[in-house]
């Protein structure tokens, strides 16, 4: 009885500590880095005036977003309107749980796996979750009844639809390398060489389908400003807005930590094995810290195609989607296993 | 198109070590140009008498009718400028005036310069209405002003013309 208490309390709180570090760090702290570094691209200052150098800034905008009227338009079908923005931040949180955040933790006589569950398919079901996400924004642009919300609801299923298919494929070439779909064991299976290396192509068919699957710049179709007025969350306002905003943040974070652990390696690279270098404690420091590290990279490259690149148009997202990605990821696969019975 | 694409990164990535271009404006303010044509200023000779003249050029000549002024006679008792007259009320109003500076170009004695000030703003919209009490500098304000728009381009400010107490457009004319 007492087992099973200790180890309700060790579930919660890892899932307590994987939903703070998501949505309550790393989501304001996305928005202001965000903000202030896009300003410095533009070689403006961007929020300085809110707290030290404007860190309070996400804290000023959430109390904005709160204090807002909560608009419900006419005419918006009810239940799904106030059901997307809830699917959107859901399966952005639901991702969190399979990602291994550092090695085990060794505490009071326990082995703590720091990922929240180590499923043994943790590859398909991050792929079925970010598949789920996009529920969100269709229901959000259908329920809205607004022709704007309607476009951005059309392009952002259309847009990743085919952006998952390549997304699958680039994983390919890397699962038959771990030969297993556990997250932990494809972070084990990296401790030599990171998976960037032998799969650079996956890699980077991988990113490109993260960025798409984020709906960020340039890939950001479903919510032009230019053209759809805001796309999927025109009719939103308030809190509801701030989710779908919170979603879309933490659909980034997710997909850096996601990156990191698939191809660079998670917690286990450039130190392959932070516990017996450093001990218990610091090593999981250590590890942990190395994973964040990356997550920070991959989202200050997010940033940095924001400020560079302009949008695709419609019809060349598409086209690159099916005709470049995904026969690329096909090839990839076909190259990989080649190697893999003629090599091995 | 990889190598355009990383070009395009690469550009952007120089511009973020660049300094902001920012000014932190009510903190940190532009320096101005300095023959600025802010707000006006009535301006005293050496001796602190008004150098205005009442002779209404400047509110003739005003495309958007801003200026009003009343002149009076100077007396032996009272007196307040060099001339025959001065200026009694002295009304800018900067609801209308566009600083197009004709006035100052007008002014005969160079008594109305435009000064560096521009903001102006307030809740009322009679406070836009400047008076003497605000237009015409203080006895010992007319070193500390640095520049000045008016006609000459003259921005030192070191020798306000002295007007001649007999002849008082004389001054003008001749230069």
């Amino acid at each position: 009885m007492q087992e099973l208490l200790i180890n309700l309390a060790i579930i919660l709180a890892k899932i307590t500590a994987a939903l703070v570090f998501t949505i309550a760090l790393m989501v304001p702290a996305m928005v202001y880095i965000e903000r202030r570094l896009v300003a410095f691209f533009q070689q403006r200052l961007g929020p300085n005036r809110v707290g030290p150098f404007g860190i309070l800034q996400p804290i000023a905008d959430a109390l904005k977003l709160i204090l807002k009227e909560d608009i419900t338009p006419k005419g918006v079908d009810k239940i799904l309107y106030f059901l997307a923005p809830a699917i959107a931040l859901f399966c952005a949180c639901m991702n969190v749980a399979v990602i291994p955040f550092g090695p085990d933790l060794q505490i009071m006589g326990r082995t703590i796996p720091l990922s929240v569950a180590n499923l043994n398919v943790g590859i398909l079901y991050m792929l079925a979750i970010s598949s789920l996400s996009v529920y969100g924004i269709v229901l959000a642009g259908w329920s809205s009844n607004s022709k704007f919300s309607f476009l951005g609801g059309l392009r952002s299923t259309s847009q990743m639809i085919s952006y998952e298919l390549a997304m699958g494929m680039s994983l390919i070439g890397l699962i038959m390398l771990s030969q297993s779909l556990n997250l932990s064991d494809v972070v084990n299976a990296q401790s030599k060489w990171p998976f960037i290396i032998p799969q650079f192509i996956g890699f980077i068919i991988f990113f490109i389908c993260m960025v798409a699957e984020t709906n960020r710049a340039p890939f950001d179709l479903p919510e032009a400003e230019t053209e759809l007025v805001g796309g999927f969350h025109t009719e939103y306002s308030s809190m509801k807005f701030a989710i779908f905003f919170m979603s879309e943040y933490a659909n980034m974070v997710i997909m850096s930590c996601l990156i990191s652990t698939l191809f660079l390696g998670g917690w286990r690279w450039p130190i392959a094995d932070p516990v017996a270098l450093f001990g218990p404690y610091i090593g999981v420091l250590v590890g942990m810290g190395q994973f964040v590290a990356k997550i920070f990279a991959f989202l200050f490259i997010y940033i940095w195609l924001r400020s560079t690149f302009p949008r695709f148009r419609y019809d060349q997202l598409m086209k690159f989607g099916w005709l470049v990605l995904l026969p690329l990821g096909i090839l990839n696969v076909v190259v990989t296993g080649i190697v893999l019975t003629w090599f091995r | 198109m990889i190598k355009e694409l990383l070009k395009g990164l690469f550009i952007t990535q120089k511009h973020l070590w660049r300094k902001p271009t920012t000014i932190q404006y009510p903190e940190v303010k532009k320096v101005m140009p300095e023959r600025l044509r802010g707000r006006h200023h009535l301006r005293r000779d050496e001796e602190g008498l008004e150098l205005c003249i009442g002779c209404h050029m400047c509110a003739v000549v005003c495309p958007a009718t801003a200026i009003y002024l009343e002149a009076e006679e100077n007396t032996e008792q009272d007196r307040r400028s060099g001339g025959e007259r001065y200026a009694k009320v002295y009304q800018i109003d900067y609801l209308r005036c566009i600083f197009c500076g004709f006035c100052v170009d007008a002014c005969p004695t160079d008594a109305l310069v435009m000064g560096q000030e521009y903001e102006m703003s307030s809740y009322q919209r009679k406070d836009f209405i400047y008076g003497k009490d605000i237009l015409l500098d203080a006895l010992n304000k007319k070193t500390d002003v640095k520049a000045y728009y008016h006609l000459n381009g003259d921005t030192d400010n070191s020798s306000p013309q002295k007007v001649n107490k007999e002849k008082p457009l004389e001054g003008s004319e001749s230069k």
